[in-house]
């Protein structure tokens, strides 16, 4: 079992070359909540927000980013590589197992995730005074099944895409998709209802994010009769388990 | 025992009959040669021998293990390189040999390798700034880190120049000295002839004919061609005469002699016995491209083109 180790240090170096995905993925989501800082307005807090600032409701956003670009854009790309260039096929031939290329791969995009994540609550709290997150295990648990919701979105993508191009094409329309409702394009705040209830089902689930990061945030753009944030967890886990199940079911070597 | 034996394989891709009935063995040791038309079943031959295909029906024993039952034995003991597979683009070269020794129970020193393929130079380069040759060379090394008791080789020097061609083969010579067994599946015939033991010429999806290099020859080619000058006028009959001799035709001083068997011999010998000098003498040698013609009744593919070093 020396294969495991080694491919997840070789896999690891290999993302440390892949620049754009060290760029979007790990260090943009940082550079993107920091530049909305600066911005004076998002740094005003008014009463019907209940003292706090737009930045601080809207910084689990900046999160979501670097989870969705890895989890969607970086590994169905990366996989669709390895299929298309016969890299898989190449190490099918050898004792090593077949699926442990694909562990290393989660395993490395997994630790490029969490890095993300340390990065941006280091960078808020150092620099704009938001808070670490409020309820630690919660935000951990909102964090990892949500981050297994998008992953097993993304491995579905794997699946099918033929192309590495294919690819990189389904990622974009899926980053578009799960970042509007991660509230990239119009904050979860100013949402209608509707789009905030189906936002509750989107991965990675932006509202138990933003709840576990800060109750009064969460207060602020939960809908009325929206879901516990538990089972707003286990839908994303739900959302998980069968994504996942499909793309194995769907899985090709070659 | 025998490296590999295949018997009765069969292999079809929906209505499509790659392989319809392929058997040979390939003794231990011995560098065995397949050749054949483009979708002649070659590949798929080899593939299924490597675990890759499951045959629809027939057998395949690679050492006495099955492929596709005993894959952890086969894949231990088998080093591939294939056609169409590639490495990371990003990858250096002692990454790569470093990642691939770890799979494998006994590997090899990959430096050693990495020296012994003259790579050593290349090991901090990554995958895609080598040239097409390293590139295999860097392939051939990954097929040897497991120490493999025998490889198969697939469209080995296909996009090499002429002089990256030749050191493949000498490389390749090395390694059968080395103990191990090679399958090496090619299109050129040159390559064919110059290194394999013996070899299976795949046709159609069925075995044309297996033997060694001379031996296809030999049997392919009824009859030979020898053609020279000469100063002194010779009677035609001398020649016309000899046992093996099918015909000789006389123009401009020029000779063309058509024979077969020893013939060669006996021309030379009624030549010298009438004292008469041979200037300009040429044998058209029959080489693997004749006896693959008349095999399969096609002409080898050459239509693969170069790829030229660029440096």
């Amino acid at each position: 079992m020396r294969a495991l180790p080694q491919m997840v240090k070789i896999e690891s170096r290999l993302f440390l070359r892949d620049s754009a995905t060290v760029l979007f993925g790990v260090l943009f989501p940082t550079a993107l909540l920091l530049g909305m800082g600066a911005v004076p307005a998002l740094r005003e807090s008014t009463p019907d927000t209940g003292g706090l600032r737009s930045i601080d409701i809207w910084a689990p956003t900046a999160l979501v980013f670097g989870m969705v670009m890895i989890a969607v854009q970086h590994i169905p790309a990366v996989i669709a590589t390895y299929r298309e260039r016969g890299i898989l096929r190449r190490l099918s031939t050898t004792p090593a197992p077949p699926g442990s290329i694909l562990l290393a791969q989660m395993i490395v995009a997994f630790a490029s995730v969490v890095a993300s994540a340390a990065l941006l609550i280091i960078s808020a709290w150092a620099v704009l005074g938001i808070a670490p997150p409020e309820r630690p295990l919660e935000f951990v648990a909102a964090f990892i099944v949500g981050y297994a919701a998008l992953l097993g979105i993304g491995l579905v993508s794997a699946a099918v895409a033929r192309t590495s191009s294919a690819a990189t094409q389904i990622g974009t329309l899926l980053f578009v998709a799960l970042m509007f409702f991660g509230g990239a394009f119009l904050p979860r705040v100013v949402m209608p209802d509707m789009l905030r209830a189906v936002g509750e089902f989107i991965p990675p689930g932006l509202q138990a994010l933003t709840t576990a990061w800060s109750v009064e945030a969460g207060e602020i753009t939960a809908t009325n009769g929206g879901l516990p944030f538990w089972l707003q967890i286990a839908a994303m886990a739900g959302i998980a388990i069968v994504t996942t199940a499909i793309a194995a079911k769907l899985f090709r070597w070659e | 025992m025998d490296a590999i034996e295949v018997r009765n394989l069969h292999k079809r891709y929906g209505k499509h009959v790659a392989v319809d009935e392929v058997s040979f063995t390939v003794e231990e040791g011995e560098i065995f040669g397949i050749i054949g038309p483009n979708g002649a079943g070659k590949t798929t031959t080899v593939e299924s021998i490597a675990g890759l295909r499951t045959p629809d029906s027939g057998s395949i024993s690679v050492l006495g293990f099955n492929p596709v039952k005993d894959r952890a034995e086969v894949r231990e003991r088998l080093g591939v390189q294939l056609q169409e597979s590639s490495f990371p683009d990003a990858i250096k070269v002692s990454e790569a040999l470093e990642l691939y020794s770890s799979f494998y129970q006994n590997p090899a020193d990959w430096r050693e390798l990495m020296d012994l393929l003259g790579l050593t130079e290349k090991r901090h380069t990554r995958y895609k700034a080598l040239s097409g040759g390293q590139k295999q060379r860097l392939s051939i090394a990954l097929a040897l880190v497991g120490t493999p008791k025998i490889a198969i080789l697939d469209e080995l020097t296909t996009g090499l120049d002429p002089q990256a061609r030749r050191d493949t083969w000498s490389l390749i010579e090395r390694v059968r000295d080395a103990g191990v067994t090679i399958i090496l599946v090619t299109h050129f015939m040159d390559e064919a002839e110059r290194l394999s033991d013996r070899i299976a010429v795949i046709d159609g999806g069925r075995v044309a004919a297996v033997d060694t290099p001379a031996g296809l020859i030999a049997r392919s080619s009824a009859s030979q061609q020898v053609r020279f000058r000469l100063r002194q006028p010779l009677d035609k009959s001398i020649l016309t005469d000899l046992p093996d001799v099918t015909s000789v035709d006389m123009s401009d001083g020029r000779w063309t002699v058509t024979g077969n068997g020893q013939f060669l011999t006996s021309v030379a010998g009624a030549l010298a016995r009438a004292q008469v000098v041979a200037e300009d003498l040429r044998v058209d040698q029959r080489n693997l491209d004749d006896a693959f013609v008349a095999l399969t009744g096609r002409a080898p593919d050459s239509s693969i083109p170069f790829e030229r070093k660029v440096d």
